[in-house]
């Protein structure tokens, strides 16, 4: 099966792959790009584990196809800190505990991203509807749902330190 | 003299007749293991293969030095997983 | 040592933890994110049927597909005969394992795995499956556990004769065996009872539904050697079952313990490894296996539905005189439910003269159960917590008072047999009482439930190594995969010990050729068992460091005391010499007698059990039956918390799972015994938007045990949520619901009924 030749924007740099027209895109960014940070934990949608930002709207990389990609702006968990320093969505995820096995973080701080690009000043409410996408087995959400409160804080100006 | 009693719903009673209280002469589980199966062969694999041993209410499992003492409480119950 | 009641300057505090950066960033490597030159795509062929005979098998067309490196099928592995061993989380038949990976004669359940393919692509061995062609013969499917008792139910296994009846019988029968628990006399004592309730309950088989996938990537070399890249709770088990199925010395593994995405018991066990291994064998190449999640539900081990009647005699002053259960449970395709610890943790919190249990282990065409989280504990105490709960309407008391009447403390004898020692439940119910959600009042419509749970906990084998670095940093490592946190707890009890701040410290997680033999992360006993290991090492490398410091100074060894991470002489008699701390007398190891470190290796025995009491408000939505949780508040004994924030997240983690389990996972299967539902979309576990905050609140009696004090937190939290909400939704409703789960339509149609 001829593959098709991609050239897309991937966490700031410039990428070009080829694929098969079936590969989604969680299968390019794992299995051709080598981008593992993004999971497969349903390939169906359902669980946001493979969650990236595309052209600035939160997707599921397993329900985008890999030519889909042609032409676009992409961001993965491996584009979400700056070199060594960590966004502020990351480090308070580790003050606050708010992982335990750490399959769904990636998905869950891209998806954090996407919400507090959206909207700085969510309540909790809506962080949690927001995060209904992403799955999490290990922490029952109350930590990750402070962690991403504070971080949201913090990114308005709000918190010292 | 410790009393021994196999906490009935252990597969150990198939090899006792039904019986499922013992006098055992007996100063560690090893040793326990070794008199019951020579009394009924075959419960003293099953004891160390699938049971677990309460001595004084503390559950010990695949422990031969395990301490009996003449007083000592013991039930033999079914080994403990968990998930 | 014991560091109870010290002054502990690390243990207790919330370091971040030292792996947390990898997974954050997405840098940490689970089994699915290796890979290897020339690595092959594994896939399995499941069968589409609940229950039939393979007539045959031929894959010639799939080994002839171009990009096709291997095909195996049970003629493949040796045919094991049965042989029980207690070596993972539960006792495990090795033939039943063997043929639960691989179909030899009979597929049991939708999902059973009867042959596999290796290709260079994904898409390719899609292919190659779709061309296997099996030829079956459909036999009749049972699914339900009564209906699998009955005498004229197909039978799974002819060759299973029901255990612990007598006389042994003679027909075959999807009945494995039968337990019993007796203490007193409960027939008789019921005469004695003021007032007596009773009811029938059922739970649907439910998933762990950890996030991940299983995965593996295996290579046979040509040397023999294997290496696997797995994701499970136990690399060692991984090796032991691989070398087993396969018929090889465990000595020509090597099992690297990739990151774990959830485990909860469900990946205690192998599916893909053995397979994987054949496949690379076969091929002569690498090869990689994931689990899709629709393989994940339909064939992985969920754990048991269950039947179950419960029967209580009480005084009218609360004092339960007599207790009764009967509680059946699904084993799926092989037997091996959790049906010993279900009969016995019903009842384990409570003082009671007069108990009779039994227990039913009943196998059906589902996939085998594996275990999950206090396996069998939740279920029976779904029963046991929610007639208790009608007891206490009954008389007209209040559910804690009812409970507290009857708690079990130190010296009270178990139904079981083992007398509680050292137990925390009654500190637990103190805990409910003082706690402000017990009394806060309830909004109109709102209901308040009350449940408890106990769990036994275990310890085990485990190994950790202590060294430190030339500059004077430590490693600790050890063999228990880290699920949870455990590198944090683990490194912190190692840094209290040596004196030194939580971040000197690196945990790793060692491969089974780089540490010695450690039990799989389940349980409940890495930080009890492994953490006992860490601390006996780190003291052993203080009482080395002393030594050398000594030597350094030339005083006797007595004369030196270790303390904040340093060797000082101990009094101004024994020299003014400046301490020695980490660094310097790593930089001096050579010269004091060569690299310093210390490996341990125990059996821990003596775990603490867990007791733990929650607390939940809900409001029930009459016209869409929708159950939402307001509030929870889930309190436990946690012995000693070495990092709180991870105690409370295995607590918060239980009760989401719990929430769940209560309000709306189920199998649902169609006619032809095949899940209708093997998805996330209509598999529904609690989402962020399901549940509030959830406050776990630890109230700490010691295990003296353990160092520091500490017991097995991971199980007990699942314990009590679907009574706690059975009883809310009782209290904000009238409606008792007896069947789980309780979702909408359940509930619906208990208000349509009850008019």
């Amino acid at each position: 099966m001829a593959k098709t030749y991609v050239s897309a924007t991937i966490n700031g740099e410039s990428a070009e792959f080829l694929c098969e027209t079936q590969q989604t895109l969680l299968d390019v960014l794992r299995d051709v790009i080598g981008l593992t940070g993004s999971k497969e934990g349903c390939a169906s949608g359902d669980c946001g584990a493979c969650s990236v930002i595309m052209d600035g709207r939160l997707v599921c990389s397993c329900l985008v196809l890999g030519v889909e990609a042609e032409g676009t702006t992409i961001t993965t968990i491996e584009g979400i800190a700056q070199g060594d320093k960590l966004h502020p969505v990351q480090q308070k995820f580790l003050e606050h505990a708010a992982l335990q096995c750490g399959f769904c973080t990636p998905g869950l701080i891209v998806a954090t991203k996407a919400l507090l690009d959206e909207n700085p000043n969510p309540t909790e409410t809506e962080a949690r509807y927001w995060l209904a996408g992403n799955l999490c087995r290990c922490t029952g959400y109350d930590k990750i749902i402070r962690a991403v409160m504070d971080a949201a804080a913090e990114l308005r100006g709000e918190t010292v330190g | 003299m410790p009393t021994v009693v196999l906490a009935s719903g252990s597969a150990g009673q198939q090899f006792t007749g039904g019986q499922t209280e013992f006098e055992v002469e007996a100063t560690n589980f090893r040793r326990l293991v070794l008199e019951l199966e020579r009394r009924f062969p075959g419960l003293g694999k099953q004891i160390e293969e699938s049971m677990a041993i309460a001595i004084d209410g503390e559950i010990f499992q695949d422990a031969y030095a395990a301490e009996l003492k003449p007083n000592s409480e013991i039930y033999l119950i079914p080994k403990i997983g968990g998930g | 040592m014991n560091y109870v009641d010290s002054s502990l300057k690390v243990v207790g505090t919330r370091p971040i933890r030292p792996d947390g950066v990898d997974k954050v960033t997405g840098r940490a490597v689970f089994a699915a994110d290796t890979h290897a030159a020339g690595m092959l795509w594994g896939k399995m062929l499941r069968s589409p049927h609940s229950h039939a005979k393979i007539v045959s098998i031929d894959t010639s067309k799939a080994e002839a597909l171009k990009g096709v490196f291997a095909v195996v099928t049970a003629a493949d592995f040796p045919d094991i005969p049965s042989e029980e061993a207690f070596v993972g989380e539960g006792p495990m038949n090795f033939r039943d394992l063997a043929l639960n990976c691989m179909a030899r004669t009979k597929v049991l359940y939708e999902g059973h795995a009867l042959a596999a393919v290796a290709a260079s692509t994904q898409a390719i061995a899609d292919e190659a499956l779709a061309l296997i062609d099996v030829k079956y013969e459909i036999l009749p499917h049972v699914i339900d556990v009564e209906a699998a008792m009955a005498p004229d139910a197909p039978i799974l296994h002819d060759d299973m004769f029901t255990a612990g009846v007598s006389p042994k019988p003679t027909k075959p029968s999807n009945i494995a065996k039968v337990v019993t628990f007796k203490k007193g006399d409960a027939e008789a004592a019921f005469k004695d009872a003021d007032v007596i309730v009773e009811g029938v309950y059922t739970t649907q088989p439910v998933h762990q539904a950890y996030i991940e996938p299983h995965a593996c990537m295996a290579t046979y070399a040509p040397d023999g050697q294997v290496s696997i890249h797995s994701s499970s709770q136990g690399h060692f088990m991984v090796r032991a079952y691989t070398a087993k199925l396969l018929g090889i010395n465990m000595s020509n593994i090597r099992v690297n313990p990739a990151e774990i995405g959830g485990g909860f018991g469900g990946k205690t066990l192998v599916y893909l490894e053995p397979i994987a291994v054949a496949l690379s064998k076969k091929a002569g190449r690498t090869v990689k296996m994931q689990m899709t999640r629709e393989d994940v539900f339909k064939a992985s081990g969920p754990t048991s539905g269950a039947w179950m009647s419960v029967r209580i005699g009480a005084k009218k002053d609360g004092t339960i005189v007599a207790a009764k259960q009967v509680l059946k449970f699904q084993a799926g395709a092989f037997a091996g439910s959790p049906i010993g610890p279900g009969c016995m943790c019903g009842f384990a919190m409570y003082d009671l003269p007069n108990v009779d249990v039994v227990g039913y282990d009943v196998v059906s065409n589902r996939p085998k159960v594996a275990a999950y989280r206090a396996p069998g504990a939740p279920i029976t105490s779904f029963a046991v917590e929610s007639l208790m709960d009608e007891l206490a309407l009954n008389l007209g008391m209040d559910p804690l008072t009812l409970r507290e009447k009857n708690a079990a403390k130190n010296g009270t004898k178990t139904h079981y047999g083992p007398t509680h020692v050292n137990i925390g439940y009654t500190a637990v119910l103190d805990a409910v009482k003082a706690h402000p959600h017990w009394k806060a009042p309830l909004k109109e419509g709102q209901g308040r439930g009350l449940a408890t749970g106990f769990w036994f906990n275990i310890g085990g084998e485990s190994t950790a190594q202590v060294h430190v670095n030339e500059d004077g940093s430590v490693t600790a490592a050890t063999g228990s995969p880290d699920i949870g946190g455990s590198r944090a707890s683990i490194g912190m009890m190692v840094a209290e010990v040596l004196g030194v701040p939580a971040t000197t410290v690196r945990t790793i997680v060692a491969d089974t050729a780089s540490i010695g033999f450690t039990h799989l992360t389940g349980g409940s006993r890495v930080t009890f068992a492994t953490g006992m290991a860490a601390t006996q090492a780190a003291e052993k490398v203080v009482e080395d460091l002393k030594r050398r410091a000594a030597q350094t100074w030339d005083i006797p060894v007595e004369a030196v005391e270790w303390k904040d991470g340093a060797a000082y002489p101990a009094g101004s008699n024994a020299g003014a010499f400046e301490p020695l701390d980490l660094a310097a007398l790593a930089l001096k190891a050579g010269r004091t007698g060569g690299p310093i470190l210390a490996e341990v290796s125990v059996n821990a025995q003596g775990a603490g059990a867990g007791f733990g009491a929650h607390i939940c408000d809900v409001s029930v939505d009459k016209e869409t039956g929708h159950v939402k949780i307001e509030r929870y508040t889930a309190i436990q004994d946690v012995g000693k918390a070495i990092h709180p924030s991870y105690v409370e997240g295995q607590i918060q983690g239980g009760a989401a799972q719990g929430i769940g389990w209560a309000l709306n996972e189920e199998y649902i299967y169609n006619a032809k015994g095949q899940m209708e539902n093997a998805g996330f979309l209509d598999y529904r576990v609690p989402v962020a938007s399901d549940v509030p905050m959830i406050e776990a609140v630890l109230v700490e009696v010691p295990n003296p045990r353990h160092p520091f004090g500490a017991r097995g937190v991971g199980e007990v939290p699942i314990v009590p949520p679907m009574a706690a909400i059975a009883n809310a939704i009782r209290s904000a409703t009238g409606l008792r619901m007896p069947d789980l789960p309780m979702s909408p339509p359940k509930v619906r149609a208990a208000f349509d009924a009850a008019g």
